[in-house]
């Protein structure tokens, strides 16, 4: 199981790291000194860096507000999983990312990963498969900066179903996690 | 294999109002079936249900007897009567059993069983139990009991209980009741799942996961005064508990330290120890009945397999290889074999492993079976199944030959647990 995330979870971090290049100000080139013809070389003058804003405002309210909100990857909280695989797929990498960088950048936030899986089978190994794929999750969000003491990963086993016709398209919404943020638990 | 259906007529007649009960229906008996009349019992009118109803019911369900018609007889015969062998003989019973229910002073009743064998024209025991108007039914249960142990030299199963989920709409009730599935009583009722009822030796207390907190949690239950205290809640998921014979330990799978392991502790929740050490799951732990091995399932080698390890902890050794899905382990009282469910071509089936010899048998013809479990005798399997898309119980005789099936007007019922003999 280790050996296969690993590769999994560097291209995550890779992803990130390229994600913050691209949105790097442009502003940081050096600008250009005034040329004033023979006289003495002046001392040059170099455009300021950019100066981080320390923004209050964005704390709290708004951020609650972009785990609802529709429109932002936080409000997708879900992770589905193929039969019998533990893998996080890359259609789900970006929401897993994404949380971890809410989780890094609110280090009060905690955040509860309940497992799941579909109903075939004994209830309690059942039991055992859901936390596999809860453990997997919380082991991405911590090598992507998330610390340990935020997340819980509990399963629920097959007793929480989405989907409870008895079929592949419905247990493949089944074999899920779920991550609820501390208040919605 | 002989089928018939027979539902219970004492089912139908005695039940309390209408309540949402589990009534059985034998689907299977065995091929050799020991005939036997149960004489109505002299004064038992006085008090319904009637006592032999019970008794035959019980001896019937038992899937060992078949139960003759009895004539009405004038006078009723009582454990006092002179008996006329031949005459049974001729009614082709090879065992008889008289008795009466006799009013004491102060309101009391006593309840007076015998029985013979015709065969070898000779009585094989008679006893008298005290009894009350409230506790009729458990007095019927205790007669059979006794001459379910006269004829066969066990003991007999129709005074333990059975514990069970039922799932009705969003809720979901953990019920007890009588083995017959009757006098049902919810002891926990909850909007949340409630798996793994498992019941302490001394059928007192009765360990279960609830999911009431959004995470499964171990919870151990007093039954008589609904106390309920938290096993384990630890960190990560609290699983599979499984009570040690002595009733003094409890192993759990618990999440806490990464992956399902299996930890042993106190049933308060003290002396938490690891037993498995694996990146695998390792759940549902059961003791054999000398309390030195636990039994448990694992995906160490790739698939779900059953293992033993020593009660301490230490290496395990893999105890299935047929097939790759074998997994909820049940040793019986006996620990000579074992129950487990062994998925075959897609079907999920109870299947027994003899533990000396190694031979496998599949027992049920089901497809969803789960949670099978040992009557304290051995001889009955109760389980869990899918009957048109609705969960029932069932129970199989451990060699597979007798079947019944318990459902109820309503609900999905699931996890059942069979209870210890109680003195």
């Amino acid at each position: 199981m280790h050996t296969r995330i690993l590769p999994i979870l560097s291209a995550a971090c890779l992803a990130t790291l390229f994600a913050a290049c691209s949105t790097t100000p442009e502003a940081d080139k050096p600008a250009a000194s005034t040329e004033r013809g023979a006289a003495a070389p002046a001392p040059e003058v170099t455009a300021r860096k950019p100066a981080p804003t320390v923004d209050l405002t964005a704390r709290g309210r708004d951020d609650a507000a972009a785990l609802k909100d529709p429109n932002n990857i936080l409000s997708k909280r879900s992770v589905y999983f193929d039969f019998d695989k533990y893998e996080i797929k890359d259609e789900f990498k970006p929401v897993v990312e994404a949380h971890a960088r809410y989780l890094r950048e609110h280090p009060g936030a905690k955040m509860l990963i309940q497992g799941n899986a579909d109903e075939r089978g004994s209830r309690e190994y059942n039991v055992g498969l859901g936390q596999r794929r809860s453990d997997t999750v919380k082991r991405a969000l911590i090598l992507l900066g998330a610390k340990d003491g935020q997340i819980e990963s509990v399963s629920l086993g097959e007793e929480k179903p989405q989907c409870s016709d008895h079929g592949e398209s419905c247990w493949a919404k089944n074999r899920r996690d779920d991550m609820l943020y501390g208040g919605e638990y | 294999m002989q089928s018939f259906r027979l539902w219970f007529v004492c089912a139908l007649l005695f039940a309390p109002a209408a309540r949402a009960q589990l009534s059985i229906e034998i689907t299977g008996a065995g091929a050799q079936r020991t005939p036997i009349a149960v004489a109505p019992f002299a004064g038992e009118n006085t008090l319904a249900p009637s006592l032999s109803a019970i008794i035959r019911s019980d001896l019937e369900r038992s899937g060992l007897f078949r139960i003759l018609e009895v004539p009405l007889l004038q006078p009723a015969l009582t454990e006092a009567s002179a008996l006329n062998y031949a005459e049974w003989r001729a009614r082709l019973a090879d065992a008889l059993v008289v008795g009466s229910l006799v009013a004491l002073p102060g309101g009391r009743f006593e309840t007076r069983v015998r029985v013979d064998d015709t065969v070898k024209q000779a009585r094989l025991g008679a006893v008298a139990l005290p009894t009350t108007r409230e506790a009729l039914r458990a007095v019927g249960h205790r007669a059979a009991d006794y001459v379910y142990e006269k004829l066969t030299g066990e003991k007999g199963v129709f005074s333990t209980l059975i514990a069970y989920v039922v799932k009705r709409g969003n809720a979901y009730e953990l019920q007890i009741a009588d083995a017959d599935g009757m006098g049902d009583q919810t002891i926990l009722k909850s909007y949340e799942p409630i798996i793994s009822p498992a019941w302490s030796p001394d059928g007192r207390r009765i360990a279960y996961v609830s999911f009431e907190n959004k995470k499964p949690v171990v919870y151990v239950h007093s039954i008589q005064d609904a106390k309920r205290t938290v096993a384990a809640n630890f960190r990560g998921s609290n699983s599979a508990p499984a009570w040690s014979p002595d009733g003094s330990r409890l192993a759990v799978t618990l999440s806490r330290e990464g992956g399902s392991q299996i930890f042993v502790m106190a049933p308060n929740g003290s002396g938490l120890r690891r037993l498995t050490t694996s990146q695998a799951i390792d759940t549902e732990p059961r003791y054999s009945p000398d309390g030195r091995w636990i039994y448990f399932t694992s995906d160490r080698g790739g698939t779900p397999q059953i293992y033993r390890m020593s009660a301490t902890g230490g290496e395990p050794q893999r105890i299935t290889f047929e097939g790759s899905y074998n997994v909820t382990p049940r040793p019986s009282p006996d620990g000579k074999t074992l129950a487990y469910i062994a998925r075959n071509g897609g079907k999920f089936q109870v299947a027994i492993l003899d533990l000396a010899n190694r031979q496998v048998q599949v027992i049920t013809d089901s497809d969803r079976d789960e949670s099978p479990s040992f009557a304290p005798n051995g001889r009955m399997i109760l389980l869990a199944t899918v009957v048109n898309g609705r969960g029932v119980l069932s129970a199989v005789s451990s060699d597979g030959r007798v079947k019944q099936r318990l459902t109820t007007t309503s609900g999905d019922v699931r996890e059942p647990a069979w209870g210890p003999f109680i003195d």
